[in-house]
């Protein structure tokens, strides 16, 4: 009974969370009345739309999650200088982009989004395209003499750490 | 005190690192000479160069004694949405192929945007 109460009240609980953060944040003061506001909106919203979400994400891990975030942050700095010098220092002539295939593992639509998010957000290579069945990922990358040894860095960096967050 | 000399150093650095990068993508962007490679020049600016501007203006808004988080916010949604942008270039250079093409993939038959359903072929054989 409480649990089919609270599953009808918070059919997705992180996104209530995420709208009264964003809400206090777009007010740009933290008052009380700004709290409740925003609590309110985040059970209204995910109620509302509800109907046309897709079941939510099982088994999601939070304290994995966050330590990923840090992973993907630190690599984005780093990244980012080493691109920055390869634009800088490298003629194009000697460049070598290519494509690298990457087969997933990964079976949810939510994780294979955030692995796709994070290679275009980490420098040097961008996500383009999944196969039509969805079982790999089509990447290019800036600048790689060796497409194996890209796909075999996304695959134990970030794809073994997301089958660990989604499942 | 202490915020008084530290902060204007630390808003100086963020801007500093904010404009190497955005400076690099500019340069990037002029010098590489595909349509995919060019795209990877915009996509770094947009992470690291415009994040570090949002978090020098956060500790200026601090110093001004005038706190604003909003910019927050903008990292949040920049992060969120810049990948789909990139996405979507990507796609359409493979639909238009306008790049060099990607081998076909291991484990299905083809790339999704380079799925064309039977009756789409049919209709553009008649035209």
């Amino acid at each position: 009974m409480l649990q089919s109460l609270l599953r009808w009240l918070f059919p997705h609980p992180l996104l209530t969370v995420l709208m009264a953060i964003s809400w206090i944040l777009l007010q740009n003061e933290f008052s009380a009345g700004m709290f409740v506001f925003g609590i309110i909106l985040g059970i209204v919203i995910p109620i509302g739309t509800a109907r046309w979400w897709p079941d939510r994400p099982q088994g999601f891990r939070g304290g994995k999650m966050l330590s990923y975030t840090l992973l993907v942050i630190y690599d984005i700095i780093v990244a980012n200088i080493h691109v920055a010098w390869i634009v800088l220092t490298k003629p194009n002539s000697k460049m070598k982009p290519a494509w690298v295939e990457i087969p997933l593992d990964l079976k949810t639509p939510e994780a294979i989004t955030l692995l796709a998010g994070t290679i275009t957000l980490t420098p040097g290579t961008v996500s383009a395209d999944l196969s039509d069945e969805g079982h790999s990922l089509l990447v290019h990358a800036l600048d790689a003499p060796d497409p194996a040894a890209v796909r075999d860095e996304i695959k134990t960096r970030y794809e073994r750490r997301l089958m660990e967050i989604f499942q | 005190m202490i915020a008084e000399t530290f902060l204007p150093l630390a808003i100086a650095f963020f801007l500093c690192v904010g404009l190497l990068f955005t400076f690099v993508a500019a340069i990037g962007l002029l010098k590489l000479n595909d349509g995919m490679t060019r795209l990877h020049a915009p996509t770094k600016a947009g992470t690291l160069g415009i994040g570090s501007f949002l978090i020098a203006s956060v500790l200026h808004s601090f110093l001004m004694g005038e706190p604003s988080m909003h910019e927050l916010l903008v990292i949040g949604f920049l992060f969120v949405t810049a990948p789909v942008t990139a996405n979507f270039i990507a796609k359409v250079n493979l639909h238009t192929r306008s790049c060099d093409m990607p081998d076909a993939p291991s484990v299905d038959t083809t790339w999704s945007t380079l799925d064309t359903p039977e009756v789409d072929k049919v209709i553009a054989s008649n035209e």
